[in-house]
Order: C-alpha cells, then sequence, then structure tokens
C-alpha cells in the first residue's frame, strides 16, 4: 500500500471548520477512526486506540463550540501521541513487555496542554522499545511499516508517530527526539517534525530515555501544522526544572517573512562520507532554492559534529541505564517471581526488556563504572562543550544550519537489525543537535533514486525556532513535486 | 576502657579515633523533590505522589525550604555554603523507588566548617549535602533481614524525605566524645529549627567510622563504619566495642579489614556486612532533572541574619557573665535557661548562685517561664541571709510551680529571716543552760558545734540561718 500526503485536511484547516460549525469535532474523529479501522491492521502505526476517551472529548469540544466558547487553537484536530508520555489511565507501555497494562495515574504535561487547546488525544503510537532504535523494529508488540511503502520500515524511534500522520490517521501528532527519533522517521516518511530546543517543551511525564536530551516534538504534514501544535505545547512547567522559564517564540505569525538575507551554513560534515549520493543531492538543490529564496548559502564546518555519534552512545546509554533502573518489578508493571528479591527482580528485567535495551544499559552501566567514568562518561561530557562550542563559532556567521535529515531513505525491514553500529549511523546527521540542546527541524525536499522520501534539515541556534520554522516554510514551497 | 563483654584496652597505649557521619530529616513541610507530605507516622504509602514511588515520568524539583535549612546548618556549622548540584547515586535496592537515590556528590551545598564542643574542643565538619531518604522495609519471617525473611513489607512515606547528610572530620578520640558531638550537632540542628532531633523516630541516625592506632602515631588506621546505632548509649557501646576488637586483632598480629558493620543493640557487638571489596559501585553522575542550585550571597546572608545565636556563643556568653567555667554552663544552656540566668545575673543576682540553681533545681520545664527579676530578688534574698539555702531551693520549687514573688512566697511559708539580736539571745541563753557542752566546745571538740546549732534551729523550727548560728557561736568563744 502507498499513501501520499497532504490529501488530508489539514489540523489548521479542521480547527478552523470546528470552531466555525462547519463541522463537528465528532464527525471529524470518526473520520479518522474510520481511516485507522481500515488501514491500522496493516501499519501497525497504534499500540492502543482511545475510542471511548477521544469520542468523549469530542463531545466536550462540540458542547463547546455549541456554548459560543472557543475551544482552543487545535479545536476538534485528533492528536496521536508516541507511547512514552503518559496519559491518565490509559496504557502507556514505551513499546516494552515490562511497562504491558501499565496505567499511568497521570496526564504529561503536553497532554493537558493539548486538552487545553481542544485537541482530541486518540491513541499511542508504536515506538522502538523505550525510544531505543532507529526503526520501531525494536517494539515488542511488531514493528510499523512505512506508509510510503510498507514493505519498509518508517524509522524510528517515533515510527508509529510519524506513520499515523503520513497515513492520513492524523493530522498531528506528537514524538520524542532524543538523537534523531523525530526527525529520522518523520524524513523516512515524508512528513514535517521538529526537535524543539532542549527545555521548550516540558518532559514531565515523557518517560525518560536519557534526561538531558530527550524533547518532545511535533510531526504534521505541513510546516505551518507543526508550528501551531509547537505553540501549544511549547513554555514555562515548574514541574520540570530543566524547562526554560521565558515565554516561547511565536512562529505563526512569521512563517511567510521569507528569506531574504538569511546567512545559510551547509554543514561540511554532513555532506560526504555515509551520506547516499541522492540524499546530499536533494539537500543541495534545497540550499540552491533557499539562495534562489534570497538567501546566502555558504558551506561550513563544524569539526567535533564527527564525534558525535561516539559522544551520544556514551551519555544516552549512560543515563537510560539509570533511568531504567526502576523496572524491577517491585512496584508497577510486570513482575516474574524469583526465590529472593534479587532474583526477581534479576528475572522481571532479563524477560520485560528487549535486547537493544540491555545493550544500551549495559553499554551506559560500563560507562560510568568505578575507574572508567573519566575514560568514557567524562570524555563524553567534554565532547557535548566541545561540539556546543563549535556550533556557537557556526552560529557568529550563520542564522541557521542545513544538513541532510538522514543518510538515506527508508530502509527495508531486517536490513540493519543485525548491526546496530549500521542502526546507530541513522542518526549521525540529527545527534549533534540533542548533544547541544539545540533545535532542528526535518521538511520533505524530494525523492531519492528509490522514489522515497528524502528530508533536509535546517538547525538553529538555541531558541531559534522562529527564523528556523521561517526557512523551513521557504523550503516546504521550494519543494519538488511530490514522490513518485 | 572497657567494651560491653568486659575486655579492656590500654588508653596509654592506644588510640580511638572516630569520624561520625550523621544524617538529620530536615523539618520541610513537604519532601526534598515533591509535594508529598513530610511526616513521620502515619498509615503506610499515604503520604506518596508519583515521584515518591519513582513512577515513570516523573520528574523532581527541588524543594526551597529544604536549601534554606540545609543554608541555616551550614553556617551554624561555619561551612562554606556554595554553589551546588545534585547527582545520581545508582543500587538496587526494594525500599528505594527510582532505584537511584538523588544525592550530592562532587559539590556539596556546605563545604568545610566545625563546631566546638561544651568542653571547648573543636572537631571538624568535612561537608554537609542535601539527599533523599528512602522508603521502609520489614521484613517478616526468618531473622528480620532480606536474606532470609519470608516475606517483605515496603512503606514509602519516608521516601524522598529531606536528609542533610553531615559528614565529620576524623578528629573524635573517645565514644564519650562522639555522644557529645552527637548532642551538640542534635542541639544546633534544633536551634536553627532545621529538624526535630529525635534520634528514636530517625531523625538523626549516625554511622560511625572507627579506627585505632599507637598512641604518639599520626597515620589513620584501617577504619571500619558502623551502621544501625539508634541512640547516644549505642552509640557509645558500639564505639567501644569496635575499638577493643581492633585492639585485640591488632594485638594478635592480624589486620583490620576495612568493612561495613551493623551494631546489634542486643549483643552489644558489630557484625560484618560487607568487605571494602563487595561494595556497591554507585555509577555516580550528574543529575540531569535538576539544574544547579547557587543561593547566592543575598540569600545567604538574610539566612545568616536571621540565625538565632547559637549553642557554644550562648556558653561563651554566660561563662564570661558569670565567672563560671565554660564545661558548667553546657547544661544550663541545653536547658535554655540561660537568656534567664544573664537577665538574673544582670538584675544584681549573685553570678554563682544563679547558675548554681539553674543547673541543680531548675530542671522543670517550667523554669522558662521564671521572671528574671523575681529570680534575681530570690537569689539577692539568699545570699542577703533572708533565706537560706534550703528554704531558697523551697521558694524557687514554689516560684517555678505556681508562680508569685519570693518573697510573698517565703512569708506564707513563714520563712522570716530572723532578727540577729533575738537569735544571740537564743544561743546566750541556749550556752547558759549546757555548761558541760560548752566547756567542751571551748576545748576544742568541735563536734560539739553540731549539738548547739541543732538545739538552735529546734528553737527557732528551722527558721535560723545555720551559718549565721555557727558565727555567733564562734564569737561567744
Amino acid at each position: 500500500m502507498t499513501s501520499k500526503p497532504g490529501t488530508y485536511p489539514t489540523a489548521i484547516d479542521i480547527a478552523v471548520s470546528v470552531r466555525s460549525g462547519e463541522r463537528t469535532a465528532s464527525e471529524v474523529l470518526e473520520d479518522h477512526l474510520a481511516r485507522i479501522g481500515s488501514s491500522d491492521a496493516e501499519i501497525h502505526a497504534f499500540n492502543h486506540v482511545m475510542v471511548d476517551e477521544a469520542r468523549s472529548t469530542a463531545e466536550a469540544v462540540d458542547s463547546a463550540v455549541e456554548a459560543g466558547e472557543n475551544p482552543g487553537p487545535l479545536a476538534g484536530v485528533p492528536v496521536a501521541l508516541k507511547d512514552n508520555m503518559c496519559t491518565r489511565a490509559v496504557p502507556t507501555t514505551c513499546s516494552s513487555r515490562i511497562l504491558e497494562g501499565w496505567k499511568p495515574p497521570y496526564d504529561a504535561t503536553v497532554v493537558q496542554r493539548l486538552g487545553v487547546a481542544g485537541a482530541v488525544v486518540i491513541g499511542k503510537t508504536n515506538m522502538d522499545e523505550f525510544a531505543m532504535g532507529s526503526s520501531t523494529e525494536n517494539s515488542a508488540f511488531g514493528p510499523t511499516r512505512n506508509p510510503r511503502d510498507t514493505s519498509r520500515v518508517p524509522g524510528g524511534s517515533s515510527g508509529g508517530s510519524a506513520a499515523a500522520v503520513a497515513a492520513g490517521f492524523v493530522p498531528i501528532s506528537l514524538g520524542s527526539d532524543t538523537g534523531g527519533s523525530i526527525r529520522q522517521p518523520a524524513a523516512l516518511c515524508g512528513v514535517v517534525g521538529v526537535k524543539p530546543t532542549y527545555g521548550a517543551v516540558s518532559r514531565l511525564g515523557l518517560i525518560a530515555f536519557a534526561s538531558s536530551l530527550d524533547q518532545i516534538g511535533p510531526f504534521a504534514n505541513t510546516v505551518a501544522d507543526a508550528a501551531v501544535l509547537l505553540e501549544v505545547i511549547a513554555g514555562h512547567d515548574p514541574g520540570d526544572s530543566t524547562s526554560i522559564d521565558e515565554p516561547f517564540a511565536e512562529l505563526s505569525p512569521h512563517l511567510d517573512d521569507g528569506v531574504v538575507g538569511t546567512r545559510i551554513g551547509l554543514i561540511t560534515e554532513m555532506m560526504g562520507e555515509g551520506i547516499d549520493a541522492d540524499v546530499a543531492a536533494r539537500t543541495r538543490e534545497a540550499a540552491d532554492a533557499l539562495e534562489a529564496a534570497g538567501a546566502t548559502v555558504e558551506e561550513v564546518s563544524i569539526p567535533a559534529v564527527t564525534y558525535g555519534l561516539s559522544a551520544y552512545y556514551l551519555v544516552a546509554p549512560a543515563e537510560a541505564s539509570s533511568n531504567l533502573a526502576r523496572y524491577d518489578g517491585v512496584r508497577y508493571g510486570n513482575r516474574v517471581e524469583g526465590n529472593t528479591t534479587d532474583e526477581m527482580m534479576f528475572a522481571t528485567r532479563t524477560q520485560g526488556f528487549g535486547d537493544e535495551v540491555k545493550r544500551r544499559i549495559m553499554l551506559g552501566a560500563y560507562a560510568l563504572s568505578a575507574g572508567y567514568y573519566d575514560a568514557f562518561y567524562g570524555k563524553a561530557l567534554k565532547v557535548r562543550t566541545l561540539i556546543r562550542a563549535d556550533f556557537q563559532v557556526a552560529y557568529e556567521k550563520f542564522d541557521v544550519l542545513l544538513s541532510p535529515t538522514s543518510p538515506s531513505t527508508a530502509f527495508p525491514f531486517g536490513d540493519k537489525t543485525s548491526d546496530p553500529m549500521a542502526m546507530y549511523l541513522n542518526d549521525v546527521c540529527t545527534i549533534p543537535t540533542n548533544l547541544a540542546g539545540h533545535p532542528a527541524i526535518s521538511v520533505p525536499f524530494g525523492a531519492g533514486d528509490d522514489g522515497l522520501p528524502i528530508g533536509v534539515q535546517v538547525l538553529a541556534p538555541p531558541r531559534g525556532e522562529q527564523q528556523m520554522f521561517t526557512t523551513a516554510a521557504v523550503l516546504e514551497s521550494a519543494a519538488p513535486g511530490d514522490a513518485e | 576502657m572497657s567494651d560491653a563483654t568486659g575486655t579492656t584496652i590500654d588508653l596509654e597505649k592506644w588510640e580511638i579515633v572516630v569520624g561520625l557521619e550523621v544524617h538529620a530529616e530536615l523539618s520541610t513541610r513537604t519532601k526534598l523533590f515533591s509535594s508529598a507530605i513530610n511526616q513521620f507516622g502515619g498509615e503506610p504509602n499515604t503520604n506518596i505522589d508519583p515521584l515518591t514511588l519513582g513512577l515513570p515520568g516523573s520528574l523532581p524539583v527541588l524543594n526551597e525550604q529544604a536549601v534554606e535549612l540545609a543554608i541555616r546548618v551550614g553556617l551554624a556549622l561555619n561551612c562554606t555554603v556554595q554553589p551546588n548540584e545534585f547527582s545520581r547515586k545508582n543500587y538496587f535496592y526494594p525500599d528505594l523507588p527510582k532505584d537511584y537515590q538523588i544525592s550530592q556528590f562532587d559539590r556539596p551545598i556546605d563545604d568545610e566548617g566545625h563546631l566546638e564542643l561544651p568542653d571547648g574542643t573543636v572537631i571538624g565538619v568535612e561537608r554537609a549535602h542535601l539527599e533523599e531518604d528512602t522508603g521502609k522495609s520489614t521484613h517478616v519471617g526468618g531473622g528480620g533481614r532480606i536474606h532470609d525473611a519470608g516475606h517483605s513489607t515496603i512503606d514509602y512515606n519516608r521516601a524522598g524525605v529531606p536528609l542533610l547528610e553531615i559528614v565529620g572530620k576524623p578528629d573524635i578520640r573517645s565514644a564519650d566524645q562522639a555522644k557529645a558531638y552527637v548532642s551538640e550537632l542534635r542541639s544546633i540542628l534544633m536551634a536553627v529549627g532545621a529538624s526535630d532531633g529525635k534520634m528514636e523516630e530517625g531523625s538523626m541516625r549516625v554511622d560511625c567510622n572507627v579506627s585505632v592506632r599507637p598512641r604518639g602515631t599520626t597515620e589513620l588506621g584501617t577504619r571500619c563504619e558502623v551502621k544501625n546505632v539508634n541512640s547516644l548509649r549505642s552509640l557509645g557501646r558500639a564505639i567501644e566495642y569496635e575499638a577493643v576488637r581492633q585492639v585485640d586483632m591488632i594485638s594478635a598480629g592480624e589486620r583490620v579489614q576495612q568493612q561495613t558493620r551493623h551494631w546489634n543493640e542486643d549483643d552489644g557487638r558489630t557484625h560484618k556486612l560487607r568487605s571494602k571489596e563487595e561494595a556497591d559501585d554507585y555509577r555516580f553522575f550528574p543529575e540531569p532533572d535538576l539544574v544547579e542550585v547557587d543561593p547566592g550571597e543575598e540569600w545567604i546572608e538574610r539566612v545568616r541574619a536571621a540565625l538565632p545565636v547559637l549553642p557554644a556563643a550562648r556558653r561563651h556568653r554566660l561563662s564570661e557573665a558569670s565567672g563560671v567555667d565554660l564545661a558548667k554552663t553546657a547544661i544550663v544552656v541545653e536547658r535554655g535557661l540561660d537568656e534567664l540566668c544573664l537577665a538574673a545575673i544582670d538584675a544584681g543576682a549573685d553570678p554563682v548562685r544563679t547558675l548554681t540553681h539553674a543547673e541543680h533545681n531548675l530542671s522543670d520545664e517550667r523554669s522558662l517561664d521564671l521572671d528574671p527579676g523575681a529570680f534575681a530578688s530570690l537569689v539577692t534574698m539568699e545570699t542577703g541571709g533572708d533565706l537560706t539555702a534550703t528554704q531558697a531551693k523551697q521558694v524557687l520549687a514554689e516560684m517555678v510551680s505556681s508562680g508569685g514573688s519570693p518573697a510573698d512566697i517565703a512569708r506564707a511559708k513563714g520563712f522570716e529571716a530572723m532578727d540577729n539580736s533575738e537569735l544571740e539571745g537564743i544561743v546566750d541563753d541556749l550556752i547558759a543552760g549546757s555548761p558541760d557542752e560548752w566547756q567542751r566546745f571551748l576545748e576544742g571538740d568541735t563536734k560539739v558545734m553540731g549539738f548547739f546549732v541543732g538545739q538552735v534551729m529546734k528553737a527557732t523550727r528551722g527558721q535560723a540561718d545555720g551559718k549565721v548560728v555557727t558565727k555567733l557561736l564562734n564569737s561567744r568563744r
């Protein structure tokens, strides 16, 4: 099966029609539920569809409209959530056996904000277990298929959320991005994906993978929809100590500002070895398109990004080894019994976690262990500082930077599962922004030789989302016709 | 000295070296990183919330009140209060909800200070850092330890309660000094309102590091850390037992192994928990869910300005005002009677008599309500000879229990001071009526003095001042 993005109503269109009374939220919801019903058996974007909850939310939105109230900027818009965001009394699994059946007693901050904005949360999407992976093949509940070519992966770890948007199950969704987990699947599924500045979106209620890197962000079919969704979920949350205590940028009013005079740097290190020729070609065409729209484009070297992957695979597993320690069978989630407490914990974790999760826990525990800390974790922190410094130098000369999002288009199932290193290399262009804490967006820009979507990444300095979105909007309008 | 088993060590040959780590629960309204209530007791698992249970997606937010109390304690212990950060201490244990403890590692809030014991000895404080408490496991069946228990229950009410771990330097040289250190620390914590200091409720928990070395040497011996010391008494016993055990080992030609040991109150011994090699690797790393804490000069100075006068300063103040030895002021300060004494002395009361009364006759808590002027009058009546020591004590007791002025109470009790001329007549009559006894007195038999004093007391129904009677008798010689 194949389907094309852009053929479904956008979130903005839906909200306008619901607010005006032209359509009801319930009608909108039923349309989307019907699409999920007919196609998700094949795609498997969802772990759990919240039919009853979504229907009562939609009814509440409709009542508000009838009462003459404004239900908010996302009035009646169906939204899917990656299954690592806590939803009260609704299963939240991280696509792991260890949390199968667990229902959080609270909503994540982003879920609360979606509710206030009038959105209708429709379900929880599949992912690589605990967000560890780049293909959604590491889900304990089976992989998600790429709606653009169901023989291929949707990317990951937020593969379910990307596929849900690409398949028209929802106009917008949320994913989380620790090393590229929003942008890479967005590129592979041909949709827009945003990783905001670290601290722009509250992590309260996001089940942690690597706390210093994790950030929630939007998927959408259009840059404008992604902007509205990000405006709804961003902003200070006193419940997250790493949340930025400043108002978030206005994005939507500036989408048509254009790029005349914008200084754009094309990252040299992300255009050579390891990047497929068609991906590099589309990225250069994107640069040309921006130049044609009035921007100046130059190549820029950011040497430290070449150490990004190595540093990431120390920092992220180290934090994960600690964040995932709590799944011990004592308080919640699945428990496998044993003769002693230690045996119970051991059995629970052995059976509850998949191979990739175990691999990273071991890597991380090793990197933090006595005598190795300085050589591994300590050094990775230094690389992080170095990457931040190199970006800072580049941003003195450039407003935004440009690179491919992923080295290749969507790959077939099983292609990289036996070689973790080949899988990890998928994130070589996305990881540096996470290490630096900066924002980046992936915008679809043409197709590869195989006809599958290619994404181009716009990177910006911390809290530079406004210019990043303006640039992305220009790219979106300049993108070649849909892939054939 | 000797331990519980009666074994002794020669303190002329051996020196005991002790360093204490005291965990104090801070008296905050809520927990260190969440809004769950911080309260002792209560039904199990009622003072909990998502973070207390380590639920997925929960995040810590630092309690400002805990930071404020940590600053107070830091300043009271003469520490430098510095920018600080939290780290994760990773280990698996069922009563540790996240299977890591948020603590401070490289950069504690309070650095390098000291406290002064009542006898003037200064004990160094290495650091004091904030951390969260664990839940409480109860092991049912077996020996009450996790390994042979039938099952275990966990109460997470205590999990996440703010602790300040105060790490003392190995400056302590005896079990008594260790007890004095803990008492002093407790007084300071209570004085600044940081903790209720209840050891029996676990508000203060002490781990002691004990080592021994030949007297005269400066190198530290291999230490053992003793846990489960739940009272001042067991602290003293545990240190003494442990010192004897180590000296015995060394004397027998063995080496002390670095170990963590468990004090058993019932058998009066320490037992090995684990060796250094078996210790957990805690894999510390900076807590990514929290940001650096920089209290800043302004906050620190505001806290400093609001600190009460601390026990050591109060002892010095009282000692200087009274001329009484520093060590003797300790009990008065501990009872909080120093302000009363200072005011009484200020009102003209004799300092030594004032402190003597405070030490011996004012253990009742209601003494704190005594009017300083009335207390001063009482002391002056006594030193002026209007009341005997015994009478003064009785009047003071009455003042404490029901209030009133000393003069009124003395009058009501019939403690009118005897006129000296009246007393002289009584004495002269007595001498005339007891010629034999008087003769013996004149010949130097001092024991007869008692007879005369007793007779005078009998004649005056105890109203006479013994000292005055003695003086009169001597003047008649």
